[in-house]
């Protein structure tokens, strides 16, 4: 028999941990869902546009009817639980109905909380929580003209920007001097409304209600403390919520400002669970559902049965979701000791942006009219990633650090639906915001799935995010700490960390040990832990071919028809008369249709059959090539320049340290491709400064740069420091490239990496720490005994007819 | 290559002796050349084994290059996922390739030589 787990609250939170549970433990329970409100899981953040006529119910429902009935759920829709029995474990419904639960999860949500002024009781004053108050807001608005929404929060900004939609004329009655006190400082909150007003939005600042007049027939006005009144038809309160822990409460469970939890999302009654705007944790209530869908992962993982992930709190912004009015806040801004603002204002435009920063992290950010990069002011800020390289271009925005790709187009929210964000699959910003809408997407992974957007070279990711944070409004989930694929609840870093403590050396160890959902993995995860347990053990752990992707399978380039391309390793881009003989005899030998010269100073042979690859390659071995591996997520190549042996400039023999290099590192596997070249004055004519580790010589030795890119997205290298000697130039790259093997995620590049961990910790490892840099170098010149051995050579002599066709029969 | 024994229930001509199960490497795959273009055959993580034309259905990329992972398949050119076991697309992608019968009798397959429907 299944445990039975019950839901209280058909809410965002609860059904969140549903979801999971389909995915992660889909034969483990036998679940019921209780719901008050009369309809499926819908998308509470998209009421606003629901209200504004924006969007229809249909377009914000999140599962249907159907999808509980499609997945064994039993649903009790409109039905409220009134009672818990902890004891006998079962709950009790205002209609009657008496269930048994085995687990409980209550995710009840928040009541808005109504000020108790006379009058608060009329028909025609409403707050703003479900689709029942947006339906009675809709009423109103056709039968009258006058409303008054008391309070000048999120909430009510975006209940009256609806209410204006309609053709209502409202008035925002706030408390404070100024508008969105938390999230916004005075200048921001000034500057909303400003543009409020500019489209018609009236404004009482510092008023205090006191009565709402009226009677059965209808409201008539509000009046004031100071005496003062306003007309009204319709009053909206939306003053805040309180958390809804009622029900937990009369069952006796500890409660404070909401219920009670643990980091395991348990209350004080472990077979009871909680999550979303119900739940205290470690004293906070959180009110945006990025924070209570990380609540929702770690409580499926504990309902699993996996028990590992725990809730450590969440850091959260905010956005408004009012048409046209760009603001993003996040983290603590009010003036502190210690914390240091960093300005920018332009009235003119009307566009401000405060950076708050603390020992060198940014603690909190308000936007105002250019919100582009608070995604990435977010990120830096939940990292703590050090800002002290590029602080001084700190409010200029991501753009300003190399990231030219697409400079232009900073400021998504201004684009055009039909604008392109996507230019690999031709995705246009409307598409892309009509999924988020309408299939409910909530992450990157989602959007990339559901429109193929930042699917492909991933350069508009970026886009995308912010596309998401704008259409979500509040925080959206974001990059950390999130798990590497559908088949685990692991992030990579945790992953890594426990093949190394564990000491785990196959696939098969990993995904008995750490709970994989799936058998076998997918494609997804599969070249990521091959790639990790290969790195962390390169003696022990055997290197899976099943789990890499065809071009490292088979030692050449997939194309699109489907054959192969080869491409021999030539040293330094350094060749001769008779290596180049060799490979013209094996592209006539093989009737190679295209021979071409690559960006990366090699010869490549497009066009060669699978079954010709084992003949191709051992033609080659023969006259002394190896692979040059450019199909791996591995040492590329190392372009260089004539250096001082024929150039007039030249200063050092560049051309002999790249070969050097080359030798030395060829083979390796790291956890994206890794490109080298080696400019022997700087007039960098290797285009050194766009490497992943690049070297210019000067007249003192050398300098070495690294983290550069010259991909989707360019980014200049960062000078790491300056050497005397080739011998120098070759431990530091042993060194740099050894602890990018090391520590940076599978898939990630130099230039993202050290955008995330910061250059002064790449200095401290390989510059300053002179210990630290010869051991790591020694640890990859371990690893190198097993990779330097050429695969074509191996290949094709031992391939057991395995590149022919199992049988012809056509 | 050693073709298994025909047995009496594969004696028709519909069945295409193909080789054994040990010819394919497991979460891998092998091609047939058959009349009606490459097949793919897969053999998963559990020895189960499909066989499904060697075109994926949105750029014809060959699937016998791609991983497998339980019933699926991923296309090595843009990674689309395939169900092995019915040839569709995995939502949210869409399209169909044609899938062939295989019949596993002791070590020794046979592949039906004309797509199941
Ligand atoms: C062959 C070559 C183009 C050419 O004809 O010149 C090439 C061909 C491909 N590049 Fe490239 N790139 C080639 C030089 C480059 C360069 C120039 C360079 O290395 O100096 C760059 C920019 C430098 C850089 O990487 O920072 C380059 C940036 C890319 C990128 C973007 C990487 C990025 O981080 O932004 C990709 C996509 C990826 O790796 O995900 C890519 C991916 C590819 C792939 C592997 C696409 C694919 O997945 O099938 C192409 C394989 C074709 C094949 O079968 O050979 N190729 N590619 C060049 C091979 C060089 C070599 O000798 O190995
Ligand atoms: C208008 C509006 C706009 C918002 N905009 C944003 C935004 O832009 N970004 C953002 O991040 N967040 C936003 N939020 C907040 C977000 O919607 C909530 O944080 C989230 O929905 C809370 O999820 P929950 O599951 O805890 O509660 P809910 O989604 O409220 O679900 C609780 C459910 O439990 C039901 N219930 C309660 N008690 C019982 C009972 N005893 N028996 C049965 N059922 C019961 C309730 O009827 C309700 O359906 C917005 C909220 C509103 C109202
Ligand atoms: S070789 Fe590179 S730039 Fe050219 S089409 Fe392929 S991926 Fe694009
Ligand atoms: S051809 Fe298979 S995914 Fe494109």
């Amino acid at each position: 028999m299944k445990e039975k787990l019950i839901l209280v609250g058909n809410g965002m939170a609860g059904m969140k941990v549903i979801e999971e549970l389909q995915t992660i433990a889909p034969e483990k329970y036998d679940i019921t869902v209780f719901g008050a409100e009369p309809y499926g899981n819908y998308n509470r953040i998209m009421l606003s546009p629901l209200l504004a006529g924006e969007k229809s119910l249909d377009d914000i429902m999140l599962n249907g009817d159907d999808w509980y009935t499609e997945h064994g759920i039993t649903f009790h829709k409109g039905k409220e639980i009134i009672e818990v029995d902890r004891i006998g474990k079962r709950v009790f419904a205002a209609d009657g109905t008496v269930e048994h639960y085995d687990r409980l999860l209550l995710g009840t949500g928040s009541h808005p909380v109504v000020i108790p002024v006379p009058g608060h009781d009329l028909a025609d004053v409403v707050s703003y929580r479900d689709v029942k108050d947006v339906d009675s807001m809709l009423e109103a608005s056709r039968k009258h003209k006058k409303a008054v929404v008391i309070g000048g929060g999120l909430l009510g900004l975006e209940a009256a920007y609806g209410l204006m939609q309609q053709g209502m004329d409202v008035t925002v009655v706030h408390l404070m001097p100024w508008l969105m006190e938390r999230q916004l400082d005075e200048t921001a909150g000034k500057y909303l409304q400003q543009s409020l007003e500019a489209r018609g939005m009236h404004f009482r600042m510092e008023a205090q209600t006191s009565e709402i007049v009226g009677d059965d027939n209808g409201i008539e006005r509000v009046r004031f403390r100071d005496g003062t009144e306003e007309e009204a038809d319709l009053v909206v309160m939306a003053v805040g919520i309180k958390p809804n822990k009622e029900l937990a409460e009369k069952a006796g469970l500890y409660c404070e400002r909401g219920v009670v939890v643990s980091d395991t999302m348990q209350t004080f009654d472990p077979s009871i669970y909680a999550v979303g705007e119900c739940v205290q944790h470690r004293g906070t209530c959180y009110g945006l559902v990025a924070p209570l869908f990380e609540q929702a992962r770690v409580c499926a993982n504990h309902l699993a049965g996996y028990g590992f992930r725990l809730y450590a709190g969440s850091v959260t912004s905010t956005k408004l979701k009012v048409t046209g009015v760009d603001l993003f806040s996040a983290g603590t801004f009010q003036d502190e000791d210690g914390v240091e603002n960093v300005l920018y204002q332009d009235p003119a435009t009307g566009v401000y942006k405060k950076l708050c920063v603390k020992d060198n992290r940014i603690v909190g950010t308000v936007l105002y009219g250019d919100t582009g990069d608070g995604t990435w002011y977010f990120q830096l800020m939940r990292d703590a990633t050090s800002v002290a390289d590029f602080r001084d271009s700190l409010l200029f925005g991501q753009a300003h650090l190399g990231d030219s790709g697409h400079g232009g187009v900073s400021q998504v929210s201004n684009l055009a639906d039909d604008a392109q964000i996507c230019d690999c699959n031709g995705v246009c910003k409307g598409e892309i915001v009509q999924a988020i809408a309408k299939e409910g997407l909530f992450t990157l992974d989602d959007v990339k799935s559901h429109t193929k957007a930042a699917a492909s070279c991933g350069s508009c990711s970026g886009l995308v995010e912010q596309l998401l944070a704008a259409t979500m409004g509040g925080d959206y989930e974001a990059g950390k700490g999130k798990p590497m694929c559908g088949c685990t609840e692991m992030s990579h870093d945790q992953v890594r960390q426990a093949i190394r403590e564990g000491r785990l050396t196959s696939l098969r160890h990993v995904f008995d040990n750490l709970g994989w959902n799936t058998d076998d993995g997918c494609d997804k995860c599969r070249p990521a832990l091959n790639y990790y347990l290969i790195s962390t053990w390169p003696d022990q752990a055997e290197d899976d071919t099943q789990a890499r992707f065809v071009n490292e399978r088979m030692h050449a380039n997939i194309q699109k028809d489907g054959t192969f391309s080869v491409v021999p390793r030539i040293w330094g881009g350094v060749t001769t008369p008779q290596q180049l003989r060799s490979i013209a005899e094996v592209a006539e030998k093989y009737e190679v249709p295209t021979v071409k010269i690559t960006g990366g100073q090699r010869i490549d042979l497009l066009g060669v059959k699978k079954e010709q690859l084992p003949g191709v390659w051992g033609d080659l071995s023969d006259a002394g090539f190896v692979s040059g591996h450019a199909y791996g997520k591995a040492l590329r190549t190392v372009k260089t320049c004539v250096g001082s042996e024929w150039c007039r400039f030249g200063v050092q023999d560049s051309t002999t340290c790249g070969i050097e290099l080359e030798e030395m590192t060829w083979g390796t596997w790291t956890p994206h491709k890794f490109k080298m070249a080696v400019s022997g004055c700087p007039r960098n004519c290797a285009e050194a400064s766009i490497k992943d580790f690049g070297v210019v010589a000067i007249e003192s030795g050398w300098e070495l740069h690294v983290g550069g890119n010259g991909g989707v997205k360019v980014r200049a290298t960062d000078v790491l420091c300056r050497v005397e000697t080739t011998d120098e130039v070759k431990e530091y790259c042993a060194a740099f490239l050894q602890l990018y093997r090391e520590e940076a995620r599978y898939l990630e590049r130099t230039a993202p990496w050290i955008e995330r961990v910061g250059l002064s910790y790449l200095k401290e490892r390989v510059v300053e720490d002179d210990d630290g840099r010869r051991a790591l170098a020694e640890r990859f010149h371990a690893s190198q005994k097993q990779a330097q051995e050429d695969p074509w050579k191996f290949y094709s002599k031992n391939h057991d007819d395995k590149f022919e066709p199992l049988r012809r029969a056509s | 290559m050693t073709a298994a024994q025909p047995q009496a229930a594969t004696q028709t001509p519909d069945w295409l002796p193909v080789g054994r199960l040990g010819d394919i490497p497991r979460l891998g795959s092998r091609v047939v050349e058959t009349a009606h273009g490459p097949v793919a055959i897969f053999r998963n993580g559990v020895d189960e084994v499909f066989a499904l034309l060697d075109r994926c259905p949105h750029k014809g990329g060959p699937l016998s290059e791609g991983m497998v992972h339980g019933r699926l398949v991923t296309c090595p050119l843009h990674a689309w996922n395939i169900h092995l076991d019915k040839g569709e697309a995995k939502a949210p992608d869409h399209g169909c390739v044609p899938r062939f019968e295989v019949k596993q009798e002791g070590d020794a397959l046979y592949l039906n030589r004309e797509p199941a429907s």
